[in-house]
């Protein structure tokens, strides 16, 4: 057994609330949801495959109310997961480890996926709706 | 060696221990898996922007519109790669969730097998999918 005496990392609550926090819990969280959002993926090039009517399903499921607020939640995942991921690869490669530059990475990454996803739905927006 | 407790006395082992500390190192695929993901990750840049703006551009698409732009060679190839590195991308990324939260190591071991079965079968599905459509089945 492992000694258990050993000094133990302290719990969350104690921690001062830090941006880097959010950044890394929610790109594991944004992970998780985009891997369920690959099965839509997997449904859309599904129902081109089997023709016209199960083509037309896909679009009016996606195009009601319930549907659009996932997409919306998706493409801000996707936005959110690509930013910060990028992020994380520029420091893969050993750079932006300052603190200073490290939380300012953190907000970019936030601010990025929602101006990303604002401009996307305004571009779906402004063509006339979804699907 | 008492901290260790009785199983780790070499003089009760058959094994030699030079082979015991041989086996009881990492797993080895540490790198790989850790390297995999970074590929597929800047692979992912490029394909999902490209998947963002080829959904854009298909948005009012009618069926038959739709099915001509996935028809088209490059955009069949683009989406076999993007739903390939996709599903590569979240089998090694849920792969650590799976093993960082589950500690029943029978649900943990069923979960990591189960994602594996699903991503598999979604890639060979979409690369079925895509092939019907694209050669017009």
């Amino acid at each position: 057994m492992a000694d258990t005496q050993r000094p133990l990392s302290p719990h969350m609550g104690i921690y001062k609330w830090q941006v880097q926090m959010v950044t890394s819990i929610v790109h594991r969280a944004t992970g998780i949801a985009l891997s369920v959002g690959t099965l839509l993926v997997l449904w859309g090039v599904f129902s081109l495959a089997s023709g016209e009517d199960s083509y037309n399903q896909f679009k009016t499921c996606l195009g009601s109310p319930i549907g659009m607020i996932l997409l919306i939640g998706w493409s801000w995942a996707l936005f959110f997961h690509l930013c910060n991921g990028i992020r994380h690869l520029i420091q893969d490669g050993g750079m932006g480890y300052g603190i200073p530059q490290f939380v300012r990475s953190s907000w970019l990454a936030i601010i990025g996926s929602v101006v990303l996803t604002i401009i996307v739905w305004a571009y779906v927006l402004t063509a006339g709706g979804a699907a | 060696m008492s901290a260790n407790g009785p199983q780790y006395d070499v003089r009760k082992q058959l094994r030699n221990p030079l082979k015991r500390a041989r086996g009881l190192g990492s797993a080895q695929s540490g790198v790989g898996h850790w390297w995999t993901q970074r590929v597929t990750a800047a692979a992912l840049v490029f394909l999902g922007i490209w998947f963002v703006v080829t959904v854009l551009g298909a948005l009012h698409a009618d069926y038959a519109t739709a099915r001509a732009m996935i028809a088209k060679p490059w955009n069949a190839l683009l989406l076999v790669a993007f739903v390939l590195a996709m599903c590569w991308h979240a089998v090694l990324g849920l792969q650590v969730v799976i093993e960082d939260y589950v500690h029943t190591r029978w649900l943990e071991v069923s979960l990591l097998v189960l994602v594996k079965f699903i991503a598999v079968l979604g890639t060979l599905a979409t690369l079925m999918a895509v092939l019907r459509v694209a050669l017009g089945a």
